[in-house]
């Protein structure tokens, strides 16, 4: 059969294919349990880095020593309540999001962060000082320009007060978009406040530098220049979640849980 | 022997990839902030050179004309994730920050044109060795351009603090200039500039 009939090439198209499917999928079969502990291991040090127990000085030995200090709950975005039957370890809330059985679909109107479907149940993490709580980290994501970005906002204990700020995965323009990871534009994040008198999430990144004379610069975020709709995905993102429609239950509830302890 | 020892030897200065046959250059940019992601852009394109070559090569005759690119392509891009899941695997924090760039090994034309140039014409050994060659050659560029990047943008070589930055108490005011894509075209330009002042054989005649 020669190489340049029909059969021919058929034949070694076929064969090229087998070959590399074979090489690809057992190099990535083979390969999974260590990427996948590696994406654990990524997600508790952007946590513990929430929490403000990890910096460039630590060590990633470190990290599941450090990370016996937070106590990571699963919690019902509804009620607020805690969910003690579940594990946050193997809980997927990614997964649990696409899950018809675990999840809701989310009016347009509500659904300022894009993400179309609210799992149910969150995973909220504490940072205590014995028995009071010093920082609630929340897991927050939503629609960028480009991809979904998935991040982390710690709150003080007045639950107001922010005091870090960042995404752990995000695929926006690098230079543009991607700037949202810079040491500059998290750092503009720490000690601003997220909601306003009337408890409405209002902390939004605005086009521009931040009038510091300006009653609401302690709600306001300098701008990324070239990255605006970037820019605005982060504040809807931001604002969803500590709204009604996400943490919003589940922070009341904490608020009445500090006061009284 | 002669023809083995300039496949590997050739494309470090006579026929380098970045200089002369002016490929590759999009990566040279991305990546050469950071010395760290810098070497392992090269390791990772020299072995996917060497590896598509050889592969290429070991089937140059069973290759039919009709689908001779889309073969090499496949190839190629089955190289290029796996090096990607073994980079995910073994060094995590530096595929994060190389992040796309990783991917775009495929679209590299130093790649498919040393598929096309040396692969499809010579025997396993030749195009092997021309493939590490040209993974030199290039990452020769590449390391000049991250060193002076990475030192002067930074103040520091791999991470390791050589003038500290004003930034961090120290005296040395960075060039912000470096942190930016076009410092590394201007850089190239100056290595093919020192490189043609050296071989002015590869000074292109004036029509």
């Amino acid at each position: 059969m020669h190489k340049d009939s029909i059969a021919g090439t058929l034949c070694v198209a076929a064969a090229v294919c087998v070959v590399c499917s074979v090489f690809v999928s057992t190099t990535a079969v083979m390969l999974k349990p260590l990427q996948d502990e590696n994406k654990r291991l990524d997600m508790r040090k952007n946590i513990l880095i929430a929490a403000g127990l990890y910096d460039e000085d630590s060590k990633k030995s470190e990290i599941n020593s450090l990370f016996e200090q937070i106590d990571s709950k699963v919690i019902d975005l509804a009620t607020g309540e805690y969910v003690d039957n579940v594990n946050p370890e193997e809980f997927d809330q990614r997964k649990a999001a696409k899950d018809p059985k675990q999840s809701k679909k989310i009016d347009s109107k509500e659904d300022i962060a894009g993400i179309k479907r609210r799992s149910d149940r969150r995973i909220v993490y504490f940072k205590r000082d014995g028995d009071k709580v010093e920082r609630v980290i929340l897991p927050v994501y939503g629609k960028g320009l480009w991809s979904t970005m998935y991040g982390f906002i710690a709150l003080d204990s007045d639950l107001n007060t922010v005091k870090s700020f960042g995404f752990y995965d995000q695929a926006e323009t690098p230079g543009l978009g991607g700037e949202v990871d810079s040491d500059k534009f998290k750092k503009n994040w720490v000690d601003k406040k997220a909601f306003d008198e009337q408890g409405a999430p209002v902390i939004a990144v605005i086009k521009g530098t931040v009038d510091k004379t300006n009653p609401n610069a302690v709600h306001q975020i300098d701008g990324i220049s070239g990255a605006t709709i970037t820019c605005d995905g982060v504040s809807r993102l931001v604002q969803f979640w500590l709204g009604e429609k996400g943490y919003g239950k589940f922070l009341e509830k904490l608020q009445a849980e500090i006061d009284k302890g | 022997m002669d023809k083995i020892r300039s496949a590997l030897f050739d494309p470090i200065f006579k026929n380098n990839p970045i200089a002369l046959q002016v490929l590759g250059i999009c990566s040279a940019l991305a990546v050469t902030t950071q010395l760290q992601t810098t070497a392992t852009m090269c390791v990772a394109v020299t072995i996917v050179l060497a590896c598509s070559n050889f592969s290429i090569s070991l089937i140059r005759n069973q290759i039919p004309s009709s689908i001779r690119m889309i073969v090499q392509m496949t190839i190629i891009a089955s190289l290029v994730i796996i090096v990607d899941q073994v980079l995910k695997a073994y060094a995590y924090d530096t595929s994060k920050q190389l992040s796309v760039f990783v991917g775009l090994i495929i679209t590299n034309c130093i790649i498919m044109g040393r598929a096309e140039a040396f692969a499809m014409k010579n025997g396993v050994v030749a195009s092997t060795l021309d493939g590490i060659g040209n993974g030199i050659g290039y990452s020769i560029v590449l390391l000049s351009v991250g060193v002076i990047r990475e030192l002067f943008g930074s103040g520091k070589l791999f991470g390791v603090t050589i003038m500290p930055l004003t930034t961090e108490g120290g005296w040395y005011e960075a060039n912000g200039l470096m942190l930016l894509s076009p410092s590394a075209f201007f850089l190239i330009g100056c290595f093919i500039w020192v490189l043609r002042t050296w071989k002015t054989d590869q000074v292109e005649k004036e029509n």
